[in-house]
């Protein structure tokens, strides 16, 4: 056991091996595929996707919409989260309240990403009176409270998912343009930039090419963490009426229980509460591991 | 001290900028994208004659820069006009419903943030340990249950089936009231745990790597003492600045809760003026509840730097 190699643990060799040139993501990945429980909620993450996704293509829970058995029977073996009072089999609801939840996670991070992003490096890059006018800009939206923010925009829209989208993306990109302003801000005069600018890179070919790869990890936690935050506000949304309609969500599947825990039915909120709890949890955990592993500062520190 | 009062200006001369874009956003929501209420107040059989006789004595016909400048006044003087739903006067409606709010929130949010920071400085202290392992745990399984699934559950397992509290209701005096909002400030609490003992975790450990603790190890300090005399004491800044911007919030009172009691507070104000499209009403809160988080900001800004000496002034 003398020889240096012997006495190097497993860690040290795989930090050794990620110095060798690999990128800020490959490097991320191997930490984070040290990480049980990382890896296990990214399976249970893409499981719910694949659910969300077989039931987008209509292969399963197509018909949820159809009467299965007599209103609100318990849960069977026929019916394993029993009915609803349509008599409409929960599990099914379910599953489709798995398509709606997922949605509105992805596409409220698909508009809330280019807006963060855009602003924050902007904002950072050029700094001066362009700088002062976003955080100006973003200091105004984030002024209101996020809850009467978010009602007022979706009560103006009007009730549907696509309400549900917008609203959510709309208030959510501040804490994002926010994080990038203030990493951009950090890379802006390192060396690597610098270098590139004597190259003869300009502004543009800076910001895309060269500093925004390096502060892509930031969009990948948001990422992680907007999706839970969505998928808890639908909910909400659901509740105050201007939420998601036409269609089971776990956020109306909640709502309905208001009234139907009196009757001792509770298979309903059951089912979504259970099969949100997983996934927003998994989320939850894998937007802390994900921070671990991109952002190893930050380690330790929750 | 005169950079700290100069600060102090500046940031308070920025208050107006900031106001006046939060009054342009609501102004744009409401005035500009919501389009024409009139439909909605009058139904379906309304006649052209009486919506445009409503849009005149609504104020709706103003040119849009005068509509923009009834919502910075508003901001400024806290008068609201009324309400189209109650014909009440929305100041007078707010300072009524302001104590129901409070009565709820103000002991939520003291007792929440004791607990929180008890626990969180036993998390600090274990740190790494099972405890702190467990308590993590618990903390991010409790924050991913909807807090709509919580009051539910609450509210039937122990005021309907238990009968413990009362369902609903309010009550606008001392004793009487208990019964009324012990359930929803049970519940105010057991919502603010998780995420506030993970946060105030992460401000205590932060602490806790500084170098004056490193020195205090060196000296020979014990654990304990380095925790209950130097890190909780600096941690309280940050603590103390933290829950200044929460302030704000109490006001507002929690959405849900009061309207799942039917306590007449602020929430509920808001959940009525949805159902009834009242607009005036959702304008002065959201204007007013931005008001007031912008104060209060400012005022921890303002904490923050004579506080702590050693935050940089910009």
């Amino acid at each position: 056991m003398d020889t240096a190699d012997a006495i190097m643990t497993s860690d040290e060799k795989i930090e050794i091996e990620s110095i060798k040139g690999r990128s800020l993501l490959g490097d991320a990945w191997q930490r984070l595929k040290k990480e049980k429980k990382a890896v296990l909620c990214l399976g249970i993450v893409l499981f719910y996707a694949l659910i969300a996704l077989l039931s987008w293509w209509g292969v399963i829970a197509a018909d949820w919409g159809k009467e299965v058995g007599a209103s609100y029977s318990p849960p069977s073996s026929e019916h394993w989260l029993g009915t609803d009072i349509f008599g409409r089999s929960v599990l099914q609801k379910v599953i489709h309240g798995t398509q709606i939840a997922m949605s509105v996670g992805l596409i409220s991070s698909a508009i809330a990403i280019p807006i963060g992003v855009f602003f924050g490096a902007v904002a950072g890059y050029f700094g001066g009176w362009i700088d002062e006018l976003v955080v100006w800009f973003y200091t105004t939206f984030s002024s209101v409270p996020q809850i009467m923010l978010l009602m007022s925009i979706a009560f103006i829209l009007g009730k549907g998912i696509t309400t549900v989208y917008i609203a959510l993306g709309l208030t959510s990109w501040v804490g994002l343009a926010r994080l990038i302003r203030g990493e951009v801000m950090k890379h802006k005069d390192r060396d690597y930039v610098q270098a590139a600018g004597s190259l003869g890179a300009g502004h543009g070919r800076k910001l895309f090419k060269h500093i925004l790869p390096n502060v892509s990890h930031i969009v990948i936690i948001f990422t992680s963490l907007q999706f839970q935050v969505a998928i808890k506000s639908e909910v909400i949304l659901s509740y105050l009426g201007l939420g998601v309609s036409g269609q089971p969500s776990w956020g109306t599947m909640i709502d309905d229980a208001k009234l139907e825990l009196a009757r001792d039915v509770w298979w309903q909120l059951a089912g979504a509460t259970i099969a949100m709890f997983v996934v927003v949890l998994a989320f939850n955990i894998l937007g802390d591991s994900l921070r671990d592993a991109l952002d190893p500062k930050l380690k330790g520190k929750d | 001290m005169s950079s700290t009062w100069n600060y102090i200006f500046r940031r308070v001369l920025y208050l107006i900028p900031v106001l006046l874009g939060v009054c342009f956003l609501i102004f744009f929501l409401f005035n500009v994208v919501a389009g024409d209420p009139t439909g909605i107040l009058l139904g379906k059989h309304a006649t052209a004659s009486q919506m445009a006789e409503l849009r005149e004595q609504l104020g709706l016909n103003k040119p849009l820069i005068a509509q923009y400048f009834d919502v910075v006044k508003s901001a400024f003087t806290f008068d609201f006009g009324r309400s189209w739903a109650t014909k009440q006067q929305i100041s007078q409606m707010i300072a009524q419903g302001a104590i129901p709010s409070l009565s709820v929130t103000l002991p939520g949010f003291f007792l929440a943030t004791v607990v929180s920071i008890l626990l969180a400085t036993i998390v600090a202290y274990f740190r790494g340990k099972g405890i702190d392992l467990f308590i993590r745990i618990l903390t991010i399984a409790m924050m991913s249950i909807s807090s709509l699934v919580y009051i539910m559950v609450f509210q039937w397992l122990f005021a309907f089936e238990l009968g413990w509290f009362e369902i609903s209701g309010f009550e606008y005096s001392f004793p009487e009231v208990m019964p009324y909002i012990t359930l929803p400030i049970i519940i105010w609490i057991v919502l603010s745990l998780g995420p506030d003992t993970r946060f105030y975790r992460t401000l205590i450990l932060d602490e806790m790597y500084q170098d004056y603790v490193r020195t205090a190890r060196a000296k020979g300090v014990s654990e304990k003492k380095i925790l209950l005399k130097h890190v909780l004491r600096n941690a309280m800044i940050p603590i103390i600045t933290y829950t200044v911007v929460q302030l704000p919030f109490l006001l507002l009172g929690s959405i849900l809760l009061e309207s799942f009691f039917s306590i007449p507070g602020l929430g509920n104000m808001v959940i009525n003026a949805l159902n009834a499209s009242d607009f005036p009403v959702l304008k002065a809160i959201t204007v007013l509840s931005a008001v007031a988080y912008i104060v209060f900001t400012l005022v921890q800004d303002i904490l923050y730097t004579v506080v702590d000496p050693r935050v940089k002034l910009k």
